[in-house]
């Protein structure tokens, strides 16, 4: 075949520059969003449904649940009726298991004086270990033992994925990728495993926006500490089914927070650091099936709530015994410990925090499950003995320390905003291979976790609120 | 034609539309063909018989589009353009035709030589949906096929059609996509250039058309390929790659 000969690359230059004139980014849109439309016509006259009634359901449920008007408002109830659920649930488990470590603690007690163990001895195992891993257990097993295994029959049917096609659209408007969606849906997992995942997002820009804001959901390492303290302090004033909705209210309005802040720092980057225009995906719709109720329940129990609780009593035990052991080593006429609260104290108050409080958040680094369960050893590690048999009396270490539901409301939002945990960090630099930005994974949602404490804080106590 | 020459069959299609299981059913080659994101996408290439003429069946990377977002969709769209081949069969998931009819679309726009395989007709028909072929045979100008490759439903009809086809037998009239009025300005302004420059060896429409789309990389990859078909290095090519095939 014989071509034309003469063909110099100058002649396809001025062409190339003739078509860029012309290039618009609608045009790929609308390029599309034509042959979309052709095939939906084509579809349209080509084929028949006859009798699928399955596909037919999908099809009504997914114009509901991905509907622009009722798709959001229905994520926000279904989170809400499963944290509804769950504290509601969790509340008389939990004091039945408090009252009876409470119990078990009386017989250890009188079992180390009929041994005639030294203090010490019975205060580094009964006082710090045994009440701090058991409160653990009796305040986070209850709330995780419903939780998961809730969210994991959701999962199962089919819904998260309409969850993410709902957040597409806004993800696309603040200019990041679509599928990131799908990443923060995994980070309400776990944020390490969730960095991982960005690995579906071809374009480095739209996977470095995607890894930097994921953090902003709160894992199963976080979700005990939120519905605790939003189940203990959050409308006090009110009682039975009431208190429990607007603590439910309560969550949800985090995690929505958690969300907006997630948008907010996308949308800043990928006009500034982060510059571009998002790409195009396609996001499969799977149909939805009825849950295998029994499995998943059993299967989110061991998996998620049980190792979950290990991996806090695994942390929090030695965290016990060691944060007792620093509380009671004296340098000068004050504790260890108290040097380091009094030191990180002043800085903390102005958060609406403590200094016990920022310390377990530091302690807390290589996972977040700890960072309650050091909060309350380093509290009872100092204050006065009292019985606990209930949880009302756990509030009451609380109160003991000057919290008020501000307080509360500060820890929920700084242990949401705040840096990731370790092994997070470690992820996102094997991730991105870069020291630049694993430190701007971390001091992102550190400066904002300050900041947001610090304003609510402030306003908060000039407006005489608390 | 001499019953030696092997015609070249490349099979395009979404993921997961049961174009490799077509592959090896056809070709009884049973090797399995990865979908790799990576720098290199290798292709199976395997040969069938049929009548007294040979086959060479191209498997190309499963692709939802062929813009070039990704080296899958460069790899596969590539070959569709540079390489040429008699016949594209572009294999579609019967039971999601809307999702997957817009890749036959985009290679209707490459070349007219398409015939379209709608594949898990089976599957289809135990979910209730109906697939009427010979309206979308009139209204994309191109055989268009029934058949399961799981259960080998509809091979000797799409055989048959291949045959017909290379023979020149049935005459292919793939209707004109249309865009929007902007889009068909700019593309009148933009495609008699790129036939002046390219003449009828690729579709100057689907060409200008991609340049409008923002595409150099393509333009760059023509430009290459058409400077070394000048410089006779287009034999050599060839003949390597025919050594290639020899040792399947």
């Amino acid at each position: 075949m014989e071509l034309n000969r003469g063909i110099t690359n100058q002649s396809f230059r001025e062409l190339l520059t003739r078509a860029e004139g012309l290039s618009t980014s609608e045009l790929r849109d609308e390029v599309v969003h034509s042959l979309y439309q052709k095939s939906q016509q084509l579809c349209e006259r080509a084929v028949t449904f006859s009798k699928s009634k399955e596909d037919k359901r999908t099809e009504k449920l997914d114009a509901i649940f991905t509907s622009p008007i009722w798709g959001f408002p229905i994520m926000l109830t279904m989170l809400g009726i499963i944290f509804y659920l769950t504290i509601a649930g969790a509340n008389v488990p939990s004091s039945m298991l408090a009252s009876f470590f409470g119990w078990l603690e009386n017989y250890l007690t009188m079992g180390f004086q009929a041994i005639n163990a030294p203090d010490w001895l019975h205060g580094v195992i009964v006082l710090g270990l045994y009440r701090g891993t058991t409160w653990v257990i009796s305040v986070m097993l209850p709330p995780m033992a419903i939780f998961f295994p809730t969210f994991a029959l959701l999962e199962n049917y089919g819904y998260l994925p309409r969850v993410a096609f709902n957040m597409d659209r806004l993800f696309k408007k603040v200019g990041a990728h679509g599928k990131q969606s799908l990443t923060m849906a995994m980070g309400f997992g776990c944020n390490a495993a969730a960095v991982l995942s960005t690995r579906i997002i071809e374009s480095p820009r739209e996977r470095m926006l995607a890894i930097l804001t994921n953090n902003f959901v709160p894992c199963n390492g976080r979700w005990g500490t939120l519905i605790v303290l939003a189940s203990l302090f959050m409308a006090a004033g009110l009682t039975g089914g009431m208190k429990t909705l607007v603590s439910s209210a309560v969550i949800v309005g985090i995690v929505v927070f958690g969300i907006f802040v997630t948008f907010a720092v996308s949308w800043v980057l990928s006009k500034t650091a982060l510059k571009g225009v998002p790409t195009h995906y396609t996001l499969e719709l799977p149909p939805y099936r009825r849950p295998k109720i029994f499995d998943t329940v059993i299967r989110a129990s061991l998996n998620k709530s049980w190792a979950v609780l290990v991996r806090a009593v695994k942390i929090a035990a030695p965290a016990g015994i060691l944060t007792w052991v620093f509380a009671n080593i004296m340098v000068g006429d004050t504790s260890i410990l108290m040097h380091a609260v009094n030191f990180l104290d002043p800085f903390a108050q102005t958060l609406g925090l403590d200094g016990y409080i920022l310390l377990a958040f530091i302690l807390g680094l290589p996972a977040n499950e700890v960072v309650l369960p050091i909060l309350l050893m380093g509290y009872l590690s100092t204050g006065s003995l009292i019985e606990v048999d209930n949880l009302t009396d756990l509030k009451q270490i609380f109160l003991d320390q000057g919290w008020t539901w501000l307080t509360a409301l500060n820890v929920m939002l700084f242990s949401l905003l705040h840096y990731p945990c370790g092994t997070t960090l470690v992820n996102i630099y094997k991730e991105t291979k870069s020291k630049k930005w694993t430190l701007m994974a971390f001091l992102i949602p550190t400066l904002i976790a300050l900041l947001v404490t610090f304003s609510i804080n402030q306003i908060v106590t000039a407006f005489g609120w608390v | 034609m001499a019953t030696k020459q092997a015609y070249r069959i490349a099979l395009a299609g979404n993921p997961n539309t049961g174009k490799s299981t077509l592959f090896n059913a056809l070709t009884g080659l049973k090797q399995h063909t990865g979908n790799w994101a990576g720098k290199t996408v290798s292709m199976a290439e395997g040969i069938v018989r049929h009548k007294d003429k040979e086959y060479r069946l191209i498997d190309l990377p499963g692709t939802y589009s062929l813009f070039s977002n990704s080296t899958d969709e460069e790899v596969a769209r590539n070959y569709i353009i540079f390489e040429k081949p008699d016949v594209t069969l572009v294999i579609l998931d019967a039971t999601s035709l809307e999702r997957n009819l817009n890749l036959a679309l985009q290679v209707l726009e490459m070349t007219p030589n398409v015939i379209v395989c709608i594949n898990l007709i089976d599957e289809a028909k135990k979910r209730g949906i109906v697939v009427n072929e010979g309206l979308l045979m009139r209204e994309l100008g191109v055989p268009v096929i029934k058949m399961s490759a799981r259960n080998k439903i509809g091979f000797s009809i799409l055989l048959d059609t291949i045959d017909r086809m290379v023979k020149g037998e049935i005459s292919v009239r793939p209707v004109p996509f249309i865009y929007n009025e902007e889009t068909e300005r700019k593309l009148e302004q933009i495609e008699p250039e790129v036939r002046k420059l390219v003449g009828d060896e690729f579709p100057a429409r689907w060409i200008a058309l991609r340049l409008l789309d923002g595409d150099t990389s393509l333009l760059r990859e023509i430009e290459k390929r058409m400077l070394q078909k000048e410089d006779k290095e287009w034999n050599s090519i060839e003949a390597s790659q025919t050594n290639r095939l020899e040792n399947f």
